[in-house]
């Protein structure tokens, strides 16, 4: 299996290799779209089977590697759930990149470098593979941002996204590094067998939640994700949503709950906690004030991210209280909120390149009434908004049940301080959940709904037909996974046992989900609620149809008064239309004064003059103000101060060169003296 | 035996609601109007006014999509089935496994969702207006049903609606300061969800201030009985829960004969009576808040739920 595996990730790196040549021709980028296309089918079936073998194999030992030692790969449960994530995600996005492979042939040969990176991360058995990966990630995410390069938008958005992904390397190294030093080994068999304890263990947390939650799209490390994910192509985006951000979750779990050992304390818990319910929170509220579809949805990202986190968070804290079935529970919201929110992730993110591509735009104001234009695509759109909204009977829902049943459990720790952070986590996750679900009516109602705003907006045409197959299976998915949460969990349950032990036993029986602990359960059957919600819709339909018999009939519209829109606007005057900003305006009063320092401005004309009233709306990432920006000035005076060794004297230099020489032995007797 | 009489129940429960409904909105309309001094329309005059509409062509605008037509069933089943789970008269009914409060909010919000993308389906202003003001206010009623649900969840173990109610009717736990606490909190998101005073004033059709009735402006006939109905549905689902959290006294339990049935709905129609007197007591006696002061009246419901659960933590020191 693990040979298989390997063969897959080599395949992938060959694509990327043969790309560079085949990107030029519209064919040959299909053909390497294809070529992913089918690795990530073999991988998503490796990684199936090996969950229903419930995972353990044996560790595959490469004929290379780093120059100590072989690289190791292995597919346990918790690799094979991830896998499985990514070859799904993965199939999705190189379907809907064979649709239009003509489309960017700068964004072709960092596809397969993509998948194969985040494959190898995710399957690595050791420290340096798994960093190997990543970093491959990284890169090639990096060079996925900016394959656009000729826009200056891109570019700075690149150059961001570069920074952090160095930013994220440059604590996430550390953080293994004091592991390996621990531990004294490579291996993550090595690791498990000497957890860090006391400010070692301080460390590593701190630095994971430096690396990888800015790599994952956590407050306040987030400033990048909104920037960079609008510029890359659409494909690119929904993978970068789906599936990059959740590498970065799989690192936090495999160290945080597998590696680090099962001995840590409550507290550990609890910065992942506030981090998640405040990215949550920050998050959902801020995709009801951007004004662009895929910003929108990037802020969403970080909302869910911050729910999974929430997750985790709570997994680690009963561990630490020994409250194993609980630790499960929050542990299984995580896992499924993982793979539920990548795969409708990647069904907006595709739909929006679908709506940017058809009716020329991206922007919420410039778009409108496409459900007329493009049915098949609101359809499908709108099963991932009430998944993105955590609407029963879908999947987003049940995954957030699990998880307010886990933070409605909170309070079983027994320790006062955590059961209000608990209690509090549970508002900030239902207001999140809320607030989700106004930016998904919001971007739903402004971009499918209403009159077109524009008259490129109003020459929309349905997609093509493998595009719309590469949007019809996430939503057929989104609707089964929301249906099947329990044997989905089930099949979770080795990825379950690699987090908490052996004996860890699923929140779900049969086709229900279970909630709380003892003998008082709470369930949610979505089956049976189906069932009922179809049987009451028939209800209600017959006998509607039975008194109302008559047909419906089309009228004009009472359009509050305004005056006739000219001859040129013949879907109507977009002004008179609700615009971004005016569905935003509530929640930016609100909330968005308090938490994003937002703003309006209203320029009114006085009577008698005839210019029109202006109102503006802005809104300032803290985030981006107070580490974005004095770290980008801190890089300038670096960089200007390390400029000026250049003009310095032979002395000088030979004297620099001599004094590093001098330090580096003086440290190295000192190591060698303890 | 015991499946029987969950069906039985279950079945009498459903038809009920359905047959009271209607009523609901046009007592506590009746009674307004009697505390003011005007005699008020008949408490039937709901029911008249869904028959009427019923039998009218119903008028779609010319640009509106299939949405503006699902959405009513969307939301009137959606509401119906988490009625469905709420115990009026008897516990343990065929649905009680399925009843869950965090399902409960799930079909709330399902309902709410349906009504802002019809409001926002034509395209025009106060559509637009009223669902982004639906949905904001929902941002702060979730939270607050949310903690609220936590207080329940510590006192009874579950968040199963029909344990958590029985929980509260064996009467073991006694009064306790958090429960008047979550108590109040629910009120405040009653009123909310509900459009009632002091947050929308369901009487009037000013524009600048609506919210509930602004995005229903551009449905008729069927559709618009359809959307009356789910209101009533609604008001009706949240002094039920009311009634069966904090008055839980009288109902009967699983299982029980049709005696006990027969004393649980009694009980429940003097607990709905004087749910919906006070509900009328308290719109009359305030005024309605600008749109921007609710969500300081929500937070500080959000604050006396969390208030409440604070309380259990130090009060009993659970573990």
């Amino acid at each position: 299996m693990l040979t298989a595996l390997s063969l897959a990730l080599a395949a992938l790196l060959l694509l990327g290799a043969a790309a560079v040549p085949l990107a030029r021709r519209p064919a040959g980028a299909r053909f390497v779209h294809a070529g992913c296309l089918g690795a990530c089918v073999v991988l998503a079936v490796l990684a199936f089977w090996a969950l229903l073998a419930s995972g353990g194999g044996p560790v595959l030992a490469l004929p290379f590697g780093p120059p100590w030692g072989r690289a190791l790969l292995a597919l346990d449960g918790l690799s094979a759930w991830f896998l499985l994530l990514l070859g799904v995600t993965g199939g999705i996005a190189s379907l809907y990149a064979m649709a239009h492979p003509a489309a960017q042939p700068g964004a072709v040969p960092p596809f397969p470098l993509l998948l194969a990176g985040m494959a190898l991360a995710v399957v690595a058995a050791d420290v340096f593979t798994l960093l190997f990966g990543f970093e491959v990630m990284s890169l090639a995410s990096w060079a996925l941002v900016a394959a656009d390069h000729s826009r200056a938008e891109t570019r700075r958005a690149a150059r961001l996204y570069l920074m952090m992904a160095v930013l994220s390397a440059a604590c996430l190294v550390p953080a293994f590094g004091l592991l390996v030093g621990h531990a004294g080994g490579f291996s993550f068999a090595a690791l498990r067998a000497a957890p860090p304890a006391g400010w070692l263990a301080t460390g590593v947390l701190v630095l994971l939640l430096l690396g990888a939650g800015s790599k994952a799209g956590l407050a306040p490390l987030n400033a990048w994700l909104p920037r960079a994910y609008p510029v890359a192509p659409a494909h690119v985006t929904a993978l970068l949503s789906g599936a990059t951000a959740n590498v970065a979750v799989y690192v936090l779990a495999r160290l945080l709950l597998d590696l680090c050992g099962p001995a840590q304390p409550l507290w550990w818990g609890v910065p992942l906690l506030v981090l998640g319910a405040g990215s949550a929170v920050l998050g959902a509220l801020r995709a009801n004030l951007e004004g662009d579809i895929k910003v929108v949805l990037a802020c969403s990202s970080i909302e869910n991210i911050g729910l999974i986190t929430i997750g985790l968070g709570l997994a680690l804290a009963f561990r630490g209280a020994d409250l194993g079935p609980l630790a499960a529970l929050a542990a299984g919201a995580a896992l499924l909120h993982t793979l539920n929110h990548g795969v409708f992730k990647t069904l907006l993110f595709l739909a929006a390149g679908s709506v940017e591509r058809m009716a020329g735009s991206r922007v919420l104001d410039r778009l409108g009434g496409l459900i007329h234009a493009m049915p098949a695509t609101a359809a499908c759109a709108l099963v991932g908004i009430g998944a993105a909204a955590a609407l029963p009977p879908l999947s987003g829902f049940a995954s957030e049940w699990l998880l307010l049943q886990a933070l409605l459990a909170g309070w079983r720790t027994g320790d006062v301080t955590f059961q209000v952070l608990a209690a509090a986590g549970t508002a900030l996750a239902a207001m999140a959940a809320a607030l989700a679900a106004a930016a998904m009516v919001r971007l739903f109602g402004l971009v499918f709904l209403g009159r077109p705003r524009t008259p490129r907006g109003a020459g929309a045409r349905e997609v093509g037909r493998l595009e719309r197959w590469a949007l019809v299976i996430p939503a057929v998915l989104t609707l089964l996974l929301g249906l099947l949460p329990g044997p989905m969990l089930a099949l979770a349950q080795p990825a379950l046992a690699t987090l908490l032990g052996r004996a860890a036993a699923v929140p779900a029986q049969g086709f229900a989900l279970l909630g709380g602990s003892g003998e008082a359960v709470a369930w949610y059957l979505p089956l049976a609620l189906l069932a009922v919600l179809l049987a009451a819709g028939l209800l209600v339909a017959l006998v509607v149809r039975a008194r109302s018999p008559l047909e419906t009939r089309r009228g004009p519209t009472w359009d509050g008064g305004f005056i006739r829109p000219p001859d040129y606007l013949p879907f109507g005057d977009p002004l008179t239309q609700p615009s971004a900003a005016g569905l935003a305006q509530p929640l930016h009063r609100m909330l968005g004064a308090a938490l994003y320092a937002a703003r309006e401005t209203v320029d009114m004309p006085r009577p008698g003059e005839t210019r029109a009233a202006r109102h503006r709306a802005t809104l300032a990432d803290p985030a981006h103000d107070w580490l974005v920006l004095p770290a980008g000035r801190l890089r300038g005076a670096v960089a200007s101060w390390l400029e000026r060794m250049r003009d310095f004297t032979v002395r000088r230099c030979l004297s620099f060169g001599f004094g590093t020489l001098v330090v580096l032995l003086a440290l190295l007797a000192w190591l060698e003296a303890r | 035996m015991q499946t029987l009489g969950g069906i039985l129940t279950q079945a009498l429960h459903l038809a009920l609601m359905l047959v009271l409904a209607p009523l609901v909105p046009g007592l506590v309309r009746w009674l307004k109007a009697r505390m003011q001094g005007r005699r008020g329309a008949s408490p039937l005059q709901p029911l008249r006014d869904m028959r009427k509409l019923l039998r009218k062509r119903p008028v779609l605008a010319e640009n509106a999509s299939a949405v503006s037509e699902v959405a009513p069933y969307v939301a009137v089943v959606a509401t119906l089935v988490a009625l469905a789970q709420v115990p009026s008269f008897s516990h343990g009914m065929l649905l009680a496994p399925l009843g869950d409060l965090l399902l409960v909010a799930g079909l709330l919000a399902l309902a709410r969702v349906a009504l802002a993308l019809a409001g926002l389906d034509v395209g025009t202003q106060f559509g637009g207006m009223g669902a982004a003001r639906e949905m904001s206010f929902a941002a702060f009623a979730e939270p607050t049903l949310l903690v609220a649900v936590l207080t329940f969840a510590i006192l009874a173990g579950t968040t199963n609606l029909d344990a958590v109610a029985a929980t509260f009717r064996d009467g073991q736990l006694g009064l306790r300061v958090s429960l008047a606490l979550a108590g109040l909190s629910l009120l405040a998101v009653a009123l909310a969800e509900n459009a009632r005073m002091p947050v929308d004033s369901p009487g009037t059709h000013l524009e600048l201030t609506m919210v509930h009735e602004a995005m229903l402006l551009e449905s008729s006939g069927r559709h618009l009985a359809l959307w009356e109905f789910q209101a009533a549905l609604k008001l009706e689902l949240w002094l039920a829960l009311l009634a069966a959290m904090f008055l839980p006294f009288g109902a009967a339990p699983g299982g029980a004969g049709p005696l006990a049935w027969a004393l649980g709905l009694l009980a429940w129609l003097v607990k709905m009576a004087g749910l919906m007197l006070a509900l009328a007591v308290f719109e009359n006696a305030i005024a309605k808040m600008r749109v921007f002061r609710v969500p300081e009246f929500l937070g500080a419901a959000l604050l006396l739920a969390l208030l409440a659960a604070a309380l259990l933590f130090v009060s009993t020191g659970l573990a």
